[in-house]
């Protein structure tokens, strides 16, 4: 593993050109995340529709290449999946980054899988994982429509 | 001063880092420890170890006798006029709360000032925060110039008749800028206003003269110096510590314990309640025995050419944004680069093995202010080389080289 592997064209592609980087209109889901350590900043939209689909998904913020691929990347395959689909892909990402070789679900179809691998640089950078998961944690909690802002590093 | 024996003396630099020379930038956050310094701490746990102040026999006091003995060097090396006056804490983190808690809680009430800047760590801020909450105290900020500076003028705007501390940084730790300290602590005393300086950045690289400054408190960080972790030094006046209260209570502190009350210590015990940072505290005397066999003023010249030479490099360097332009500047190079986030930056640096720090480097207030969420910030130490900023300037390039494919 090694640099190149960490900073791969797709992550730079879509760090420095993250897709869904706006705010959906009548969004009625959303959540804060914050990465104090790196001041890495995250708000996700959610417009969910009465077939618990996401009709759509955006966020703002700003922060490191890994922060942004991650949002950018997680926001593209999230549109019109079910809530179900969704709570499943943020699981088995996380678990991905956390331990796992490869992701396990159904949900999305290989090349997608791909996108999300590139990610799994970061698993050499022990002080990078949060960056990659903190658009993750965000919406889940965007989803269980917690008030409180997802924290990677939860302090007072 | 000659930088490649004084190198040799750090072991750490003897280690490959990603299988690269390691290029150490990262002093402003913790300098590394030259061989005497740790050999110190060894030899007292195989040889010396006892607890000090407490019992009679041989050992425990050998230990008093040279933990005393730091105190006392650190007395001298800051020209403080009584080695009372040295109160060992845990950090400047320590020092700082010291201060704040127990000034607070004895001159403080509603409605009463404290100026700080805008160039502080949260360390020298949220002790003085919590003064909000339990005293009803007002906190402002003296605004920086253009330049990422504070000058007297900003301080003397930012007095009102109700400031009644003024407790301020002596080098920024992210623009470098050095303040004129002596100059402010002047202007408090015109105004009765005691000031506290937080010296972290200032101990390990200016000459300090604490009755020539004549400051009422300086806090100092001896991790940054040279010097073990898990230690401080509060400088404070005399007439400070006799008439403000203890802070922490335990055993060391007190004279008389009875079940109706307590009468306590005298100085510089008082302050120290409990257990100490013996090993820390007495091996710190190497550092600063490793300080004088330099020569500060020796030290003082090599990190100010080295600085202008990085801010020269990093100025040729089109993509680079220097943070802060201060006319008086120490050896700190915060930096940005066009469209690549100070954490990449780093990570990319560190495969090379040059170490830097990301982020806002405890400074939030200042990131604000300058309108960054982070920076990049190379910092110097005694071992560093003009080769190592060099290293640094073409990592750089490797990192545009990486985001530009
Ligand atoms: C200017 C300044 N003040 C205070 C501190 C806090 O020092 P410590 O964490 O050693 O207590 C630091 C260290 O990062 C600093 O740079």
């Amino acid at each position: 593993m090694d640099l190149k592997e960490l900073y791969q064209e797709i992550i730079l592609d879509h760090g420095k050109n993250p897709r869904n980087l706006r705010k959906t209109e009548n969004f009625n889901k959303d959540a804060k995340g914050h990465n104090p350590l790196c001041g890495d900043k995250v708000h996700i939209f959610l417009k969910i529709d009465e077939n618990k689909n996401i009709s759509d998904i955006s966020f703002e913020g700003s922060g490191c290449a890994i922060s942004m691929a991650s949002a950018s990347i997680m926001t593209d395959l999230m549109k019109e999946k079910k809530e179900k689909e969704v709570k499943e892909l943020v699981e088995d990402f996380l678990q991905m980054i956390k331990e796992s070789p490869e992701m396990k679900t159904k949900i999305i179809n290989e090349n997608e899988k791909t996108k999300l691998m590139s990610l799994s640089g970061v698993k050499q950078y022990p002080m990078r994982v949060k960056c990659a998961t903190l658009a993750w944690h965000t919406l889940t909690s965007a989803m269980n429509n917690s008030q409180e802002e997802t924290n990677t590093e939860k302090f007072d | 001063m000659n930088v490649n024996n004084i190198k040799k003396q750090f072991p750490i630099f003897n280690n490959k880092v990603h299988n690269n020379d390691l290029v150490y930038l990262d002093s402003a956050n913790s300098s590394q420890k030259p061989q005497m310094v740790v050999d110190r701490i060894y030899d007292f746990y195989t040889k010396e170890f006892s607890n000090v102040g407490r019992s009679v026999h041989y050992l425990a006091v050998a230990a008093t006798n040279l933990y005393e003995n730091t105190r006392t060097m650190m007395q001298k090396y800051i020209n403080a006029k009584d080695p009372n006056e040295i109160v060992f804490t845990k950090g400047a983190t320590e020092a700082i709360n010291l201060v704040a808690n127990t000034f607070g809680q004895k001159f403080l009430r509603e409605g009463d000032e404290i100026l700080l800047t805008e160039l502080e760590h949260h360390s020298n801020y949220v002790p003085w925060h919590y003064l909000r909450k339990l005293k009803g105290v007002k906190i402002n900020f003296a605004e920086i110039n253009n330049d990422g500076e504070i000058t007297l003028e900003s301080i003397e705007k930012s007095i009102t008749p109700k400031t009644k501390m003024i407790a301020i940084t002596h080098l920024s730790n992210v623009t470098g800028a050095i303040l004129p300290i002596k100059e402010i602590t002047s202007l408090a005393h015109s105004r009765n206003i005691p000031i506290l300086i937080d010296g972290c950045q200032g101990a390990p690289h200016l000459k300090l003269d604490m009755q020539d400054i004549d400051c009422d408190f300086y806090a100092i960080s001896c991790h940054k110096m040279y010097g073990p972790t898990g230690l401080g030094v509060l400088y404070a006046k005399k007439k400070w510590l006799d008439t403000l209260p203890p802070y922490q209570g335990g055993g060391g502190m007190i004279r008389e314990v009875k079940k109706e009350g307590i009468s306590f210590g005298d100085l510089p015990n008082k302050y120290e309640a409990g257990t100490m940072a013996t090993a820390q505290v007495i091996a710190f005397g190497e550092s600063i025995k490793f300080l004088n066999q330099i020569g500060i003023e020796n030290i003082e010249k090599h990190e100010s050419e080295l600085t202008k030479y990085g801010e020269e490099v990093l100025r040729k360097n089109n993509s680079v944004k220097l943070v802060g332009n201060p006319k008086n500047k120490g050896s700190v190079l915060s930096f940005t680069l066009d469209g690549i986030h100070a954490h990449d930056i780093a990570t990319i640096l560190d495969e090379d093995g040059v170490a830097i720090r990301a982020g806002h480097h405890c400074c939030q207030i200042l990131h604000d202010k300058l309108g960054l969420s982070a920076t990049a910030r190379a910092s110097l130490g005694v071992y560093n080389t003009k080769d190592d900023l060099d290293k640094l300037n073409e990592s750089i390039n490797k990192c545009k080289k990486i985001f530009d494919r």
